[in-house]
């Protein structure tokens, strides 16, 4: 079992059989996470580099979580993003790194496309952690196998994505990835967080959060990010937690139960009540047990790892 | 490429002559006599250096309007002097350069610096003043010591004036001098932060766009104070549809217009930035194919008078970096006539002699230039080139100090052979 990509830089034109051989593999990640001794010797002798240029703590957590778990061995690089001005010391920390043989670089960085620029300077597979407002994979494929998990396909169905998908990584991939596995994806939110042409991407968008509930079978709910208010993204948090949150009583106007979704950090009471993240639709927290998962099929299929018993 | 002093006589022989100022093309010869045109026609002179033309095309030097030379402040990026080896690997034997350097041409005292340094570079070079003081859109600069000084047009260009009232006065002001207003027609808050087209690839890329409304509005707003003022306005590096729309509307009406197009957007789309090519991030941005398409269209109906390169060198450092933080601008006097002509004649099917025009004698009457170069005794500038050669542009190809160019790699058709300018004959 094989990719037939060399990198993981995002979920645009990935192949479909591809995105289901991971689901699958994670799968059997997942039985392994249940076990009492959960660490396997799949990617013993490995080195992988996590690179962080931007802050994170649930993404590199759960990758170095899954790297552990693999046997990997794992170094870590954080650098704050005022100290990488430029693009030549991003050069040249990636190729100090590079110097130092490793097997593959995780990599988390503000400036979309800077994953692929890494390509061209290292031999070692790549995968995106995270670029910019471009895509976000892993999260992506993490999404998808919980929705497999709980449907048991993803293929027809309907996922609604709520919130600032014009500033969303996961948004996009979340788009690629279910449009390549045959789910319908509409995304909601202010008018003023969609981005133009988004529906050429085979996307419907629908600012009326009731209807798309109404016509979900599963909501992602992004997370608000505060900074946007100050630049009339959208006036208030009242104004947003009304027109968009996602609370008790507005999923209680629908007969049918949906499932929820949210890749976190959650703003409890603003996008998402309390009620509803804690609550029997919510499916929050096996994201992310799948997301070590996931991330470990990813890791796995990528360094070759052998098969294991 | 090599440049060497012209013989006393030097005799172009047996190539096609065009004539933009007369539009008229005929097989021909051009004698330069003391780096003067002494004749053009058939000619015989057996004292003549004769440079063999069969096959080629035999016109006036080309002009471009608008160049970076990046002097003072940035001489690592280019100088006047590796600027004008570039433009005459181009084929150009005249530019006009932009303002925006380190600190900016924005006094009588560094126009001047610009004109005397322009005296000791291989081709002509004009300084076009800032029209803002330091550029920052707010006070007029001391516009008329500026053209005693050689400055030729006025514009703060890279950075938009964004306030009309500001503009108003500026027009006002240069038109009382009969100088052609430029400005960087985008409206900075349309604009943002966008760093490409925004469309369906900005979203894939997730990169901040720049709306083609950002330059409609602004040319709009110019065209229309043009008129109100009477002034001549020029229109740089004009990258949309709706833009060139209103140019051609306005054209209709007022006169005193002119506009420019850069061979970068007629030859690439938004589509091709799809790996994050920090070569083609340029302000402003590549746009889409359908405005691609009225650009060309733009050109072929008169429209869009001139080409111009809106040459900008970066240094290595500038360009490698992510996109985001790479700076706007390519280098493109060394490939400009191998773009337009495969663009324009051979895949457009437009006649050479309105491209021809477009980088000689249109550019000239923007600027009040000489532009009738083959009536004798008229200094000679002239370019040789060969219309249909295809060639594959590589870094060789480049003489400016900097190298960040998209078409590294392309093949282009059309190849510049000679240029000559100031009493010298480059062969490239």
């Amino acid at each position: 079992m094989s990719l037939q990509q060399k990198h993981l830089l995002g979920l645009e034109g990935y192949p479909a059989e591809d995105i289901q051989t991971i689901i699958d593999t994670a799968f059997t990640f997942r039985e392994v996470l249940e076990r009492p001794i959960k660490k396997v010797p799949s990617l013993q002798g490995k080195t992988i580099v996590n690179l962080f240029f931007e802050n994170s703590t649930r993404t590199r957590i759960s990758f170095e979580l899954a790297q552990k778990r693999l046997s990997a061995d794992t170094v870590n690089f954080s650098a704050s993003t005022s100290s990488l001005k430029k693009g030549e010391s991003f050069k040249d920390t990636v190729q100090n790194i590079e110097a130092m043989k490793i097997d593959a670089c995780v990599m988390r960085h503000p400036a979309p496309g800077a994953p692929l620029r890494l390509t061209e300077y290292v031999d070692a597979v790549v995968i995106n952690a995270g670029d910019g407002t471009h895509e976000h994979p892993t999260q992506a494929i993490l999404d998808m196998t919980s929705l497999q998990e709980k449907f048991g396909y993803l293929k027809g169905l309907k996922v609604g994505i709520v919130g600032d998908i014009s500033h969303s990584r996961v948004a996009l991939s979340n788009m690629h990835g279910l449009i390549t596995m045959g789910a319908e994806v509409t995304l909601c939110g202010p008018a003023t967080l969609i981005p133009p042409h988004i529906e050429e991407l085979g996307v419907q968008v629908n600012c009326n959060i009731d209807e798309v509930i109404e016509w979900a079978d599963a909501l992602n709910v992004l997370r608000i990010q505060m900074e946007r208010m100050g630049v009339s993204l959208f006036p208030s948090i009242r104004e947003y937690r009304s027109l968009f949150g996602l609370t008790t009583e507005r999923l209680a106007k629908h007969k049918k139960e949906i499932v929820i979704m949210h890749p976190g950090p959650m703003n409890r009471g603003v996008e998402i009540e309390s009620a509803v993240a804690d609550g029997d639709q919510a499916i929050i927290l096996d994201q992310v047990l799948n997301g070590v998962a996931s991330r470990m099929a990813i890791l796995y299929l990528l360094l070759g790892g052998k098969a294991e018993s | 490429m090599k440049l060497k002093k012209l013989a006393k006589k030097t005799l172009f022989k047996g190539g096609t002559i065009f004539d933009p100022v007369a539009a008229k093309e005929f097989k021909g010869d051009v004698l330069v006599e003391n780096g003067k045109i002494a004749a053009v026609g058939n000619i015989a002179d057996d004292s003549a250096e004769v440079i063999d033309c069969q096959g080629l095309v035999v016109t006036h030097g080309f002009c471009d309007l608008h160049v970076h030379f990046r002097e003072p402040g940035r001489e690592d990026k280019e100088t006047l002097q590796t600027g004008s080896r570039a433009a005459l690997a181009g084929g150009f034997t005249r530019v006009c350069a932009m303002p925006n350097t380190d600190p900016p041409i924005d006094s009588p005292e560094s126009v001047r610096f610009i004109a005397e340094k322009a005296e000791a570079c291989p081709i002509h070079i004009h300084p076009i003043g800032a029209a803002t003081k330091g550029q920052l859109g707010k006070e007029l600069t001391e516009i008329g010591g500026m053209v005693q000084e050689g400055a030729m047009a006025f514009s703060d260009d890279g950075l938009p004036i964004m306030d009309g009232s500001v503009m108003r006065r500026i027009l006002e002001y240069g038109g009382m001098l009969d100088k052609p207003i430029i400005n960087h027609a985008e409206d900075v808050y349309l604009r943002d932060d966008g760093v490409m087209n925004e469309g369906r690839m900005s979203t894939r890329l997730g990169l901040p766009g720049n709306p083609v409304e950002a330059e409609g509005v602004m040319v709009h707003r110019d065209l229309e104070l043009a008129k109100l003022t009477g002034a001549k306005l020029h229109v740089p590096h004009i990258s949309t549809a709706s833009a060139t729309k209103l140019v051609a509307k306005m054209k209709k009406h007022y006169e005193r217009i002119s506009a420019e197009v850069s061979p970068h957007h007629l030859y690439f789309t938004d589509n091709d930035l799809h790996e994050f090519n920090t070569n083609l991030k340029v302000a402003p941005p590549i746009r889409s194919k359908t405005d691609c398409m009225e650009l060309i269209k733009g050109f072929k109906t008169g429209v869009i008078d001139c080409i111009a390169t809106d040459h900008a060198p970066h240094t290595i450092e500038d360009k490698e970096s992510t996109f985001d933080l790479a700076e706007f601008g390519m280098i493109g006097l060394e490939s400009c006539l191998g773009v337009v002509l495969k663009i324009l004649v051979h895949e457009e099917g437009i006649d050479l002699m309105t491209v021809i025009k477009a980088l000689t004698v249109n550019p000239r009457d923007v600027m009040g230039f000489n532009s009738n170069l083959f009536i004798d005794n008229a200094p000679a500038e002239l370019t040789v080139f060969n219309p249909s050669e295809t060639w594959e542009f590589t870094k060789d190809d480049i003489y400016s100090k900097s190298s960040n160019s998209p078409f590294i790699g392309k093949v282009l058709t059309g190849k510049v052979k000679y240029t000559v300018v100031k009493g010298q004959l480059t062969s490239v």
